[in-house]
């Protein structure tokens, strides 16, 4: 077994007890990468040097005796909407190409003063709209349990390589599923914190309102490792709340009994893959043998979350992207007459066709004299889902439900056809138009070896109650976990 | 038809807080190398996300509740969506449906009646400013623009009046008046020619008789007092001629040219901006305790009117004085400064209300970058209380004092310009104008009084003014009188 095949909570404790040093566990990584990315195609950039000269600054620390931050020596790949002083950024977009920013993120910083080390940025659906990362402007990242399959998405880079073991954790961004859905589908862990929870200061935005950034890892313990270093009030993110964070480190192990868990009904109809519902199914017998009570219930507006999503969502992006005109930064188009020619061009040429799609839908939402009619009327809706779970969590401490209706789809299935596309987050809109925060965790896997997920759904800053399940869960889960093995595609694949 | 004139108007001042809106960036943009007062947040960097300077609310609210403003307790954000390169995130942090002051008004007293005219004011928010282009010659040649965005998020409080002007010298006043509001509240410095103050109007006629409204038209680009009513002017005859020749007013934003003199269209109502305003998901609503706007209603400033009625009662000079001398902040600290080592103070805003006003507009400076101090100025007056010049040769120094900025007894003493304070002097000289001109005298001594201030004219043009004409006024008389 090679060191980047282990936990970040692995890693850090052998490096603090001088079992391995920091540079050997950059060394195995990085053969990793160079192994298996060309297959996966997860980084867009690669800091190796940076990495190394911070590997070393911690061995150097080892040596002196010195305390350990909580992620000394953890190697992270960061999604690339998360901005990197110094580091290009591109959101997987070409109109950002060449744009490097000067300053970081606010996970950035709290993740290297932890002493984590970044690794890479990581491919993605371009301005993270998209469920499979076929949407980046530079070509699909590939599952690593099935080369010919979508690792999802949108922060596909970010989950493959967690998955690949090219990286410990990684750093992914969920407007609308976005964290949950990949790690479903690649078979790792995923948690959509509560909206106000981690500061989005630094995550370029796609819909502000709904936009979370969020861990990406291999084990409930290290998503509780990662959560204790990014959460928290942040004084230049004015949506972040300030509220005290609890060791999730901690709370996470306590037990489950007497856990009143909620199964919406709504969740298991038409369009779910009958293996993703039988795994479901057992993972709940699991729950009750923990000591936890099941019961049935209703979110009656759940079928309106995928359109109320679609138009709040678009109308924040068509808003949040109009910034990109060729003016200050990033992508101009190269002739053009006047202004508004530069902005169209700029525009037309730098836009893939699904970010163009939803920059149109959203404009649409917000125009004069249809405002009422869809975003208003978007607005009312999300305030009703927000209520169903606020009703609901009056009575259950968690509900449990699948994270996406199937595993891993192939590579250009979906593309053409956005609609069954924007199906394939369906289990996962509605707690982001709640701002509630969920975890998915791997509960099974397909006859085709493919990873199934469950999704952990919690009240309002109960990231400590679905850590906890989802840590009892993952103890307790009497199917083996696997790795993939990742084995070149038999046909050469066409996508690039 | 006869037509009434209806007038409303926008105005945005410039808040001058230490720090810009949403960043902690410098409001102190100007003159400042292009895009160095920036930082990712003002200059809209993917990823930045904006955090409201308390300061900016506390000034706005005091903006407001001189106005006679209700404050909303709890009002919200909105972007206004709109693509231009000065504004880097393509759209403007403002406020919509909810501005944080809404129906007030403010008091204004015309010059030709005793009532006072009352504005209403529709509403008082909170915005951002954008950055300037600077273009190679002018906008419709130049082939390229440069972006400057020093200016980008310095905080802006946008006061907007229902449209209840009934003529351009109305809306002067007004603004002169609110002009001076907002520098005694201590929150714009209300300089219109670099635009910390700014003011667009909207303008329509309608039929006096049956109060049909017009079509209205938008005028911006007035750079100063004195442009907004000749815009407003040329706007009104420009509509009244093609009402009368039958045309019809199309809907539609004008620029004034101050060149020219001229309104030129801009922009159809057609070509008009869908800004497809919405909620701005990266702010929290406003919420203002009443607490907070009981402290700021409890320690807001004297106001000009409150100041006006202290002028007039403490300082006992006429409502006219009073009212110019608090048209502007500067003006009445100018004038109180002097008056706190100078009792006579009918004199004292004579001098400041003739001479120093003069003087200022003809260098176009403002009173506060005055070459003549309050204290030169009182100065001076002193000179002339203890008879070393007269009233007309404090003129001549008073045009020195300017030029040089140097005191008064200064310009007096290396002018030589002093009143002959010898007697013997002057009883000398006025002897010899006797003599040379019986034919005055036997003309006083006839009844005509006039003949006594010829008289008095000949000893002042010998003495070059220096004399003191009181003095010789009784002098001549004595002599004479038979």
């Amino acid at each position: 077994m090679t060191l980047n095949q282990l936990t970040a909570h692995e890693v850090v404790n052998l490096i603090k007890k001088r079992k391995i040093t920091a540079c050997e566990v950059m060394q195995d990584i990085f053969n990793q990468i160079d192994k298996v990315d060309d297959l996966i195609k997860a980084f867009l950039i690669i800091n190796r040097e940076e990495a190394l000269r911070q590997a070393k600054e911690i061995d150097a620390k080892v040596k002196n005796g010195e305390e350990l931050p909580p992620l000394a020596g953890v190697a992270v790949a960061i999604k690339d909407i998360i901005v990197t002083r110094g580091t290009e950024t591109t959101c997987g977009s070409k109109i950002l190409r060449g744009f490097i920013p000067p300053y970081n993120a606010t996970v950035i910083n709290r993740l290297k003063e932890a002493g984590a080390i970044i690794i890479g940025k990581t491919n993605m659906d371009e301005f993270a709209m998209g469920s499979s990362t076929e949407n980046s402007a530079f070509g699909p990242t590939h599952n690593p349990w099935d080369l010919e399959r979508v690792p999802g998405g949108s922060s596909g880079g970010s989950t493959a390589a967690v998955a690949a073991d090219e990286a410990f954790i990684s750093l992914g961004t969920d407007t609308g599923g976005s964290i949950r859905q990949p790690a479903s589908l690649c078979g790792m862990v995923g948690l959509k914190p509560t909206y106000g929870r981690v500061s989005r200061y630094g995550l370029v935005a796609y819909a502000s309102s709904l936009d979370q950034i969020g861990p990406i890892t291999k084990d409930v313990t290290d998503c509780a490792l990662v959560m204790n270093v990014i959460s928290g009030h942040d004084n230049m993110d004015s949506t972040s709340v300030n509220l005290e964070v609890p060791d999730y480190l901690k709370s996470c192990k306590a037990g489950i009994k007497d856990l009143k868990i909620g199964v919406p009904k709504e969740y298991f109809i038409e369009g779910i893959d009958l293996e993703v519902k039988s795994a479901l199914d057992r993972a709940l017998k699991i729950f009750e043998k923990l000591g936890a009570k099941i019961e049935e219930l209703s979110l009656p507006h759940t079928e309106y979350s995928l359109p109320t999503y679609y138009l709040i969502a678009t109308a924040e992006a068509s808003s949040n992207l109009a910034r990109y005109d060729g003016v200050q930064y990033g992508y101009r188009a190269e002739e053009y007459k006047d202004l508004s020619s530069m902005y169209q061009k700029t525009r037309s040429e730098g836009f893939g066709s699904e970010v163009k799609r939803r920059i149109m839908l959203g404009t649409y939402a917000l125009s004069s004299g249809y405002y009422d009619a869809y975003y208003l009327k978007a607005q009312k809706v999300r305030t009703l889902i927000k209520e169903d779970f606020d009703k609901v969590f009056s009575k259950y401490d968690i509900l449990v439900t699948p994270t996406s209706p199937t595993p891993a789809f192939k590579l250009k299935e979906k593309v053409s056809d956005p609609l069954t596309m924007y199906l394939s987050d369906i289990y996962t809109i509605p707690i982001n138009l709640a701002g509630i925060p969920a975890i998915s965790i791997n509960c099974g896997y397909s006859k085709n070896n493919l990873p199934i997920g469950l999704q952990i759904i919690g009240k309002h800053f109960s990231e400590e109650t679905i850590l906890r399940a989802a840590f009892n869960f993952e103890q307790n889960n009497d199917i083996e976990r696997k790795k993939p093995s990742i084995k070149p595609a038999k046909h050469k694949e066409a996508t690039e | 038809m006869k037509e009434e004139v209806v007038i409303g108007l926008e105005i945005h001042i410039q808040l001058m807080t230490k720090a810009k809106i949403f960043c902690q960036c410098s409001t102190d943009y100007i003159g400042k190398e292009p895009n160095t007062n920036t930082c990712p947040v003002c200059l809209g960097l993917p990823g930045s996300l904006p955090v409201l300077n308390k300061k900016v609310l506390e000034f706005a609210i005091r903006t407001s509740v001189a106005l006679n403003c209700k404050i909303n307790q709890v009002s919200r954000f909105h972007r206004k969506n709109y693509f231009y390169p000065d504004l880097p995130k393509a759209y403007q942090i403002s406020q919509y449906d909810k501005p944080l002051g809404i129906n007030g008004y403010m008091e204004i007293s015309l010059p030709e009646s005793k009532e006072k005219c009352k504005i209403r004011i529709t509403r008082v928010h909170i915005e951002e400013d954008a950055g300037k282009l600077v273009h190679e010659g002018d906008i419709a040649s130049s082939s390229y623009s440069l972006a400057d965005y020093n200016r980008c998020g310095i905080p802006l409080a946008e006061i907007v009046t229902e449209p209840d002007f009934r003529s351009p010298e109305v809306a002067r006043i007004f603004l002169v008046k609110l002009r001076s509001i907002v520098q005694h509240l201590g929150v714009c410095d209300g300089n219109m020619e670099e635009g910390s103050m700014r003011c667009d109007a909207n303008i329509s006629l309608r039929d006096a008789k049956t109060g049909a409204l017009g079509i209205k038209v938008e005028i911006k680009n007035m750079n100063s007092f004195k442009a907004v009513k000749k815009a407003l002017q040329f706007e009104v005859n420009r509509q009244k001629k093609l009402l009368t020749e039958g045309e019809k007013i199309v809907q539609e934003t004008r620029h004034w040219d101050e060149s020219k003199n001229v309104t030129v269209s801009m922009r159809s109502k057609e070509e008009a901006h869908d800004y497809r305003y919405f909620p701005e998901p990266d702010l929290l609503p406003l919420k203002v305790d009443l607490k907070m706007i009981d402290e700021i209603k409890r320690n807001l400033p004297e106001l000009p009117e409150a100041r006006r009625k202290r002028f007039f009662k403490d300082y006992q000079i006429p409502e006219y004085d009073a009212e110019i001398l608090t048209s502007s902040k500067a003006l009445g600290d100018y004038y109180e400064k002097a008056a706190s080592s100078y009792s006579n103070r009918k004199v004292l805003s004579n001098w400041i209300m003739g001479e120093l006003i003069r003087y200022l507009n003809e260098k176009k400076i403002e009173i506060y970058e005055s070459p003549i101090s309050p204290e030169k100025l009182v100065g001076m007056l002193k000179l002339i209380d203890e008879g070393v010049i007269s009233g007309k040769m404090a003129k001549n120094v008073f045009e020195k004092m300017f030029k040089t900025g140097k005191d008064a007894s200064q310009i007096v003493k290396e002018s030589g310009i002093t009143q002959i304070t010898d007697e013997n002097e002057l009883f000398e000289l006025i002897d010899k104008v006797i003599k040379e001109n019986p034919k005055s005298v036997d003309d006083f001594n006839e009844g005509k009084e006039k003949a006594l201030n010829f008289l008095v004219g000949q000893v002042m043009r010998y003495t070059k003014g220096r004399a003191k004409p009181d003095f010789v006024f009784e002098a001549i008389k004595q002599r004479i009188k038979k």
